[in-house]
């Protein structure tokens, strides 16, 4: 049952996240990106993640996703914009970093040991989060706070630069 | 947490999917004549009185009279959004009740993190208001959509925010717990409702909740006088019926969670015999939402809507460093007892 629904999202996640790219309209690519990450969602929650599942469609779908595509609807751009043309220097880039990725990751797979049986309970729960952040990883939990604090002004710094 | 259903639990929970989505559904179609009757009598008029008694069976009607009309799809309007918008906008309203506890047994799953829930799929609500005054190609409805948005995207951060000192205090994300944890009362008389514990959580709570259900004093999203209905000016027939109900079916979640978090859900005084102690949680609780929806209509009718920029000052001036001292404070006494 799992592994059906497992792959039923998987192919849902895999095909939003093609539909993204090959989108010619902006607000299309948007929503297919939207549904991407409930797909997503639903994958944590298969692997007993349930906050992380929930805070992924806040966060990403429910509040970021939300101000993109009002700045989309904001700005109306033309089904079949040409921006493309712009960055074709990127594919030269984008082929060979799009493959190292890849063998990044089928060597990560390649190198993984058989995982054990039984899993740690409740490792997905808030209690749980919240313990490894503050405890485990306090320092990259700070300064990704700093991170955003800096973006945050600086956001306010260019927005009212004539203030 | 995923776990395995057995025959019989899947048959009892079959049933409690059907009497809750039933009862909602049937509730919602009502809350529009509740909506009517009482503005009419707050305005002196006396609503609708000529299908059955009391004009009881006037949302049918309405029902009716919603499949049978012409459904229009203007020609300019991008069509499969268009169509998607309405969908987009129930779909998420009605998931939010897979969570609320209605009575102690009377709940479809009781999620570990239930509220946090809960705030997702509203949050997700927002595409069918924006999609839908997007796709329509005409300006009202995309004014009321930005307005909508924008207005979503600021009260949605308070209303997150006014619930963490209540979170604070219960040590839980579930609903269920969140409502048995307040179950015990105080000297014997006074319940433990976080009402008295959060008050000042709580109005930020019902503001925000206000302004996120698009209701006036907020509804700048569809302000007639200015954008005609707002982001649903294109929309006929069942579309505009999903779009209606989308929006009650979120006043009722809304006060069901100010019930379950401030007001201590269906906990209430138990008497009577064991029947009757079966059915008097999910009295209780249905009392203390109906309170909240007629509180709702009420202000409807009495208060005039805000000005933008006043409603944008408010939200982000006034109730974000409210709910934000609100919880430096419930967080510093947590931390002292």
């Amino acid at each position: 049952m799992i592994q059906i629904l497992f792959f039923f999202f998987a192919a849902i996640a895999v095909g939003a996240a093609i539909n993204v790219l090959v989108q010619k309209h902006v607000l299309y690519s948007a929503l297919s990106l939207i549904l991407m990450l409930t797909a997503v969602s639903v994958l944590f929650i298969l692997l007993q993640a349930d906050f992380l599942a929930v805070i992924n469609v806040i966060v990403y779908a429910g509040a970021i996703m939300v101000l993109f595509v009002f700045v989309i609807m904001l700005l109306n751009l033309p089904e079949d914009e040409d921006g493309a043309d712009r960055l074709r220097w990127l594919k030269f880039i984008g082929i060979p970093l799009g493959l190292f990725f890849l063998v990044l990751v089928v060597t990560t797979l390649w190198n993984l040991e058989a995982s054990p049986g039984t899993q740690p309970q409740l490792v997905g729960s808030p209690a749980a989060i919240g313990q490894s952040l503050f405890t485990d990883f306090v320092l990259p939990f700070e300064v990704t706070s700093l991170l955003i604090l800096i973006a945050l002004m600086g956001a306010v710094v260019f927005a009212k630069r004539d203030l | 947490m995923i776990e395995y259903v057995t025959g019989s639990e899947f048959i009892v929970l079959m049933i409690k999917i059907f009497v809750i989505f039933g009862g909602v559904m049937g509730a919602l179609a009502y809350l529009s004549w509740l909506e009517r009757k009482l503005m009419a009598r707050v305005q002196m008029r006396p609503g609708p009185t000529r299908v059955g008694p009391f004009g009881l069976l006037q949302p049918i009607a309405d029902g009716l009279k919603f499949l049978f009309k012409e459904d229009v799809i203007p020609t300019h309007s991008n069509r499969f959004l268009f169509i998607a918008a309405p969908i987009v906008s129930l779909v998420p309203a009605l998931l939010s009740f897979s969570v609320i506890p209605f009575g102690p047994s009377l709940q479809i799953t009781d999620l570990s993190v239930g509220l946090l829930f809960i705030f997702a799929v509203t949050s997700l609500g927002i595409y069918g208001i924006a999609l839908g005054g997007w796709a329509s190609n005409s300006k009202y409805p995309l004014m009321g959509a930005i307005r909508s948005s924008a207005q979503m995207i600021s009260y949605e951060l308070s209303l997150t925010l006014s619930v963490v000192g209540v979170l604070m205090i219960a040590n839980t994300l579930s609903l269920a717990e969140l409502v048995t944890a307040q179950q015990s009362t105080w000297l014997g008389i006074i319940p433990r409702w976080n009402i008295f514990l959060q008050p000042v959580a709580f109005v930020v709570y019902l503001v925000s909740a206000v302004a996120e259900t698009n209701r006036l004093p907020f509804d700048l999203a569809e302000s007639e006088q200015e954008l005609v209905a707002g982001w649903h000016t294109e929309y006929s027939s069942m579309k505009f019926a999903m779009f209606m109900l989308a929006e009650y079916a979120n006043v009722v979640t809304v006060s069901s969670l100010a019930t379950i978090m401030f007001f201590g859900g269906w906990t209430g005084p138990m008497f009577g015999p064991a029947l009757l102690q079966m059915a008097l949680p999910t009295v209780w609780f249905l009392l203390k939402v109906s309170i909240f929806i007629f509180f709702y209509v009420l202000m409807r009718a009495t208060v005039p809507r805000f000005r933008y920029d006043q409603l944008m000052r408010f939200g982000w001036k006034v109730l974000l460093p409210l709910s934000l001292a609100n919880i430096v404070v419930t967080s510093f006494v947590v931390a002292i007892s």
